[in-house]
């Protein structure tokens, strides 16, 4: 997360007239950003003026909604492992914010959002455009500043970016007053910054790794479960190595896929409500279960009395508070999981002596029991879309998605291969994340294919932001996935509430052809397989952004399912 | 289970709501805070009387609490030989027939009296909760008119004694 580069702040026309805002774009420089997520408004007036004026080259990327905004950091932030950075103006421009804060913090996402708020002199009268934007993050924050005298800016700004990135990372806000980003600032803080009740730890306890190598040793039924951890401590490959090194099955979370290649032959594939059976059936039935980076998330472990319970749990996490919180651990391991995945590369000698009827068992289930759908001839469904476009691209791409059943079936038949190439709302499960989200991803990885698999109803809640990609000729694939339902609402009131579809099927829905021309963007309906099949190749490889309105069936559900309050070994629509 | 939970932290804007908030988010019930200035500039130390379900829900509670970057050190005083008290003003109706008997009720407790007016007396005690919760006992049936209580303050003794030992000193059972 630290890059070594040191850059000169260039001093702005009059360096000696600096303003608070001045001083805040140098510091921003100094953190080495170089693109800002924002939008303007009166609070911010100063610090846009200072952007303007700077000579930085600061990428601005105005989205056409806060929402919009920090959604792209969050995207920018996931595959590029370095914060995020958005800008928005006091009131109901910081408030507009909330939403992505929550979800960066629920995810363990990067962020620093930095927000004007009305001047000092009129703060707490209800000034126009106050929102007491401490109050309202301190919950959904890391960590969150409001900045009293603008002598402290370079400080906080250091001292932001560091506890965003660093340990379990995470969004931190700096409220920013007019009046002190507004008038002149002759002296600041330059010094460096103190932390005093701030360290995480990084290198885990060597005895606490030792621990789990003979653990191991004795394990029949070992299992890795990997959660975004391991990618953001960068431990992709030391996981590899070891796995192969002992023939460790691997299972992952939501948010853990691609930390492990999806199409080794050790991998189970996704594990919790959606999850494989084998991956569920795995952790039921396995001896040891080693958590790399994962927070066991109740979407991941069902109802937590039949929860593992014949092993020794073994968890690996940067966060201490993670430990124990919701299954007891026998091998606590406090790191950040690239460090600890290092520590086990060093010390551990030998693998398991006797798991081979384990591994045997396990992929005789995979074989038995693989994920599974009904292919009718008339119509399409989506998972067999996913399937194709997974196919088109050979798995080269970047895919963010939104919140529902194409997020479970992207999850599912979309096999990541390589770290930091998956981008979904998992935590909040936030719909409109993921449209935003690709937007930031492709500002952060020009060169890569760039997929937005979104429901038709989640993209209408952040469609506005096509003009960014109309502005700036992003090549981003949108493929919609429309059912012309909220989906997942659906599926769940077909199963638990007798089919009393309360709004939740939604006709009524714009051309998204017509509307992806209306800015000027490329725009493909498709309703068959065999439309799809044809055109899928060449769309995902043209040279610009496209969205495609693929049209899919209504009525599919997403299985295997784990009914909510059972466990996960209990599950519903295993393959027959 | 009640704990004494005390937090050394940085006296900075915003750091009492974020713990009081963590607290309330996480469902531990406040019983009493008190906040003031240390020996040192910049550092406040906050105590805490809480209640909390059982041990895993306290190791939650301390873990989070020290995950807060403007908290620097957090310590569950509840199984240490401790010194804790509370001080308590306690206004009640009084004319000059009762003073004397009111003196004579609150002189085992080290109470004393630190306001007086024509029909009102006003008593200051410091000592344990229990202690007060007693002494207001006695004093309601001249009438109490007001009471105001600082909440809980607490730290740990010189010298620690052996743990089966603790109980006897141990504040909350
Ligand atoms: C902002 C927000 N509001 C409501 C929900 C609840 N919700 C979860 S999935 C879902 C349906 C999503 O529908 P769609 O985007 O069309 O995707 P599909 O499930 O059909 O694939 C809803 C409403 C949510 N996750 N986020």
């Amino acid at each position: 997360m630290k890059t070594e580069k040191t850059v000169t702040p260039k001093k702005s026309a009059a360096a000696s007239m600096q303003t608070g805002a001045d001083v805040l774009v140098e510091a921003l420089i100094e953190q080495q950003v170089e693109t800002i997520f924002g939008y303007p408004g009166g609070a911010v007036l100063p610090i846009y003026d200072a952007l303007y004026r700077s000579e930085a080259e600061f990428e601005h990327i105005l989205t056409r909604h806060e929402q919009g905004a920090i959604h792209a950091a969050e995207g920018y932030a996931r595959v590029k492992r370095k914060a995020g950075v958005v800008l928005a103006t006091s009131g109901p421009g910081a408030t507009n914010l909330v939403t992505g804060i929550a979800d960066a913090m629920m995810d363990s996402l990067p962020l620093v959002v930095i927000t004007g708020q009305v001047a000092t002199n009129v703060t707490g009268t209800d000034a126009f455009q106050e929102a007491d934007f401490m109050g309202i993050t301190t919950p959904i924050t890391k960590h969150n500043y409001q900045v009293q005298s603008s002598y402290d800016i370079p400080r906080i700004i250091k001292e932001a970016f560091h506890i965003a990135s660093t340990g379990r990372p995470g969004p931190v806000v700096v409220d920013i007053p007019k009046d002190i980003s507004a008038k002149p600032c002759f002296e600041t803080d330059q010094s460096p910054f103190h932390l005093p009740g701030y360290h995480p730890t990084f290198k885990p306890n060597p005895i606490q790794i030792k621990k789990l190598g003979e653990a191991l040793k004795k394990a029949k039924k070992p299992l890795i479960l990997t959660g975004a951890g391991v990618l953001h401590g960068g431990g992709s490959d030391t996981l590899k190595k070891l796995v192969e090194r002992f023939d460790i099955p691997v299972t992952s979370t939501l948010l853990g896929l691609g930390a492990f290649p999806g199409d080794h032959p050790l991998f189970l594939g996704m594990a919790g409500m959606h999850g494989t059976y084998t991956s569920n059936m795995a952790i039921t039935d396995c001896d040891l279960l080693i958590n790399i980076g994962a927070r066991f998330d109740d979407r991941l472990t069902g109802n937590l009395e039949h929860f593992a319970k014949n092993a020794v749990v073994a968890h690996i996490d940067v966060d201490p508070a993670e430990i124990g919180k919701n299954v007891p651990t026998h091998i606590p391991i406090v790191s950040d999981a690239g460090a600890a995945l290092q520590e086990m590369e060093r010390q551990l000698e030998s693998g398991p002596e006797d798991h081979q009827a384990w591994l045997e068992e396990l992929h005789y289930n995979k074989d038995a029991y693989p994920l599974w759908f009904n292919n009718p001839p008339e119509g399409m469904t989506a998972q067999w879309a996913v399937k194709k476009i997974y196919e088109a691209t050979d798995g080269d791409a970047i895919v963010t998605t939104d919140v529902g059943q194409h997020q479970m079936w992207a999850a599912q038949y979309f096999q990541f291969t390589r770290p930091d190439r998956w981008v979904t709302s998992g935590g909040l499960g936030t719909m409109g994340f993921g449209f935003p989200a690709a937007i930031g991803c492709q500002l952060a990885c020009p060169e890569e294919n760039v997929i937005a698999i979104v429901g038709d109803g989640g993209f209408q809640m952040t469609l506005q932001e096509l003009s960014v990609l109309q502005e700036r000729n992003l090549p981003v694939k949108i493929v919609i996935l429309n059912n012309q339902a909220l989906g997942m609402v659906r599926q769940w009131q077909e199963e638990f509430y007798e089919e009393r579809y309360s709004e939740s099927l939604v006709s009524c829905q714009p051309d998204f052809v017509k509307l992806a021309d209306s800015y000027s963007i490329r725009g493909v309906k498709i309703e068959s397989q065999k439309d799809f099949e044809e055109q899928i190749g060449e769309l995902m490889s043209y040279n610009g952004p496209v969205l495609i309105d693929a049209r899919v069936i209504q009525q599919e559900n997403v299985f295997p399912m784990v009914p909510p309050g059972r466990g996960i070994n209990d599950m519903v629509g295993v393959k027959p | 289970m009640k704990r004494i939970i005390t937090l050394v932290v940085q006296n900075r804007s915003g750091v009492l709501n974020r713990v009081t908030g963590l607290m309330h988010k996480r469902q531990f019930n406040i019983e009493s805070i008190s906040v003031g200035r240390t020996e040192q500039e910049g550092i406040s130390k906050m105590t805490f009387v809480v209640d909390v379900e059982d041990h895993r829900k306290l190791e939650q509670l301390t873990k989070q609490l020290n995950k807060q970057i403007d908290v620097l050190k957090v310590t569950d005083l509840s199984e240490k030989a401790i010194v804790a008290r509370e001080l308590a003003l306690i206004k009640i109706v009084s004319n000059a027939g009762v003073r004397n008997e009111v003196q004579g009720i609150i002189e085992p407790f080290r109470a004393s009296v630190i306001d007086v007016s024509k029909d009102s007396l006003s008593v200051q005690v410091t000592g344990k909760p229990e202690k007060i919760e007693a002494l207001i006992n006695l004093l309601r049936p001249y009438g109490i008119k007001d009471t105001a209580r600082t909440g809980l303050t607490a730290f740990s003794r010189g010298s620690q004694p052996q743990s089966a030992e603790l109980t006897q000193y141990s504040l909350l059972k």
